[in-house]
């Protein structure tokens, strides 16, 4: 197997493995001059999103993160940001400016939307004309950052996609490449199996006060019934989930057998320390969960699904892997990888560990995976408390 | 297709196992195999139950825990019989 791939290698070192022009709201109410500008300018997307106003504190720092990580992202060439005033737009420009890539950004007020629209098409354009021309060059399959989070879990996915992933790590984290994991609330039944996978009793302590602040902060202070509705959600229990403790002992079998993390991020917060694997304070919700790991980063996701979660996420690839037959059968155009034959005992982990490897290089080549061909680009902020 | 389990098995310490197959019907004489070690065993099963859910590989008592992946997964909150299916109408989380 190959271990170099052709991607785009950027102003940064970083690589990235699309080349997207993004047209990217601070807030809510910039989203339809984004959308505007997408619509004028062909090869432009717009990543409409829900909030940024009013917002305060640890809110406002996930909020920014969010944004510039998705702008700094090695998938983006290059942002025409839009925000309402110059304060923080600017902010988020600057942000972004920090990779070297070219940003340019505008305010609204002052404006209003029809001549933001103009200046900003104007800039895309020219943007877009700059991506066409960046050429994929010879990288390391070992300089990718490869993140995971799983959906729609089932019984097949602890005993068959999600010990895939894991074989993936335990392959490729020693070859160089940076990983992420997370789903803070899906660890809760497997927190004791979480802390011991840490590199040392230090980076496992700071796990464990995490999760702890989690469960108490939020569910315990939140919950209203016994969270049997939501943890395993509707379609675990159709999938044959019954617990969160099993949910949460499949969801880990994504870190494979030998694989430790070696520190822990904030929601949307780029690792720091070196190549290694990484777990990610984070929503359990699939798309809010992908739109952090992006934003940290990730320039390619695997997600192992049982009974076929869609999703997709605008700037990164998106891979979905299952072992489940039924899903394979009455869904099949979601799946990249049929993991199916660990069920019927024709494929062993360590020959699935390799196809994902594969397809991962494929992906990370310009093949489009199945939520790319479908339009999955799901961009979800996560929201840490009421606004001000 | 007779060396395909219908069953499979985290670990030997398990007393639940997960219907991999489409359309198990009760009576079918189930070839599970642990993919600890690959062994294998045979099992009958007591109910239709449908892929991904999982069947009692011993005698159960209310009060009894589930294991899988040889770890607590919660506590049986009604008897379930060899064979028979295990899911919420039995089986409830120690967390919430």
């Amino acid at each position: 197997m190959s271990d170099k791939i052709m991607a785009y290698r950027r102003d940064n070192g970083r690589v990235g493995v699309r080349n997207h022009v993004i047209i990217l709201p601070v807030d809510d109410i910039s989203n339809a001059a984004c959308e505007a500008v997408c619509n004028n300018i062909k090869g432009t997307m717009a990543i409409p999103h829900a909030y940024g106003r009013l917002q305060f504190g640890e809110d406002l720092e996930t909020h920014f993160r969010t944004i510039i990580g998705t702008g700094a992202n090695p998938n983006v060439a290059a942002v025409v940001v839009i925000g309402i005033e110059p304060g923080w737009t600017d902010k988020i420009v600057k942000g972004i400016e920090a990779t070297g890539k070219p940003v340019f950004g505008i305010s609204i007020e002052q404006k209003g939307d029809l001549e933001t629209i103009r200046q900003a098409s104007w800039k895309a354009k020219e943007f877009v004309l700059y991506a066409s021309e960046l050429q994929r060059e010879e990288c390391g399959m070992s300089e990718l950052w490869v993140s995971t989070k799983c959906g729609e879990s089932d019984t097949t996915t602890g005993l068959g996609s999600c010990p895939t992933v894991g074989n993936m790590y335990d392959k490729l984290l020693p070859e160089g490449i940076y990983g992420c994991f997370g789903e803070t609330s899906e660890i809760t039944g497997a927190e004791h199996l979480c802390k011991a996978r840490a590199a040392n009793e230090e980076v496992g302590e700071r796990w464990y006060a995490m999760w702890k602040a989690y469960q108490d902060d939020v569910i315990f202070a939140h919950q209203t019934d016994d969270l049997s509705d939501s943890q395993p959600t509707k379609g675990n229990i159709e999938g044959g989930l019954t617990t969160i403790e099993e949910k949460a002992l499949g969801n880990l079998e994504k870190i494979g057998r030998t694989s430790t993390y070696i520190d822990i991020l904030e929601p949307a917060e780029a690792p720091a320390k070196g190549n290694g694997l990484y777990f990610m304070d984070s929503s359990s919700a699939a798309a809010e969960c992908v739109t952090l790991m992006a934003a940290g980063g990730a320039v390619i996701h695997t997600f192992p699904t049982g009974q076929g979660n869609v999703v997709g996420n605008p700037i990164v690839p998106v891979i979905k892997i299952t072992a489940n037959p039924r899903t394979v059968r009455t869904m099949g155009e979601h799946v990249d990888v049929d993991v199916t034959g660990i069920l019927t005992r024709e494929k062993t982990i360590d020959e699935a560990g390799d196809d994902l490897i594969e397809m991962i290089r494929r992906t990370a080549n310009g093949r489009n995976t199945a939520a790319e061909a479908l339009g999955h680009r799901e961009f979800s902020m996560t929201k840490l408390y009421r606004s001000a | 297709m007779s060396n395909i389990p219908q069953l499979l098995v985290h670990d030997h310490e398990d007393n639940v196992g997960v219907v991999v197959v489409e359309g198990l019907t009760a009576g079918t004489d189930m070839l599970c195999v642990v993919t600890h070690d690959n062994s294998s065993f045979k099992l009958k099963a007591e109910a239709d139950v449908p892929i991904g859910h999982k069947i009692a590989l011993k005698d159960i008592a209310e009060g009894d825990t589930a294991i899988k992946y040889g770890e607590d997964i919660g506590k049986f909150i009604g008897a379930v019989e060899k064979g028979g299916w295990v899911h919420t109408h039995n089986l409830k989380t120690k967390r919430w």
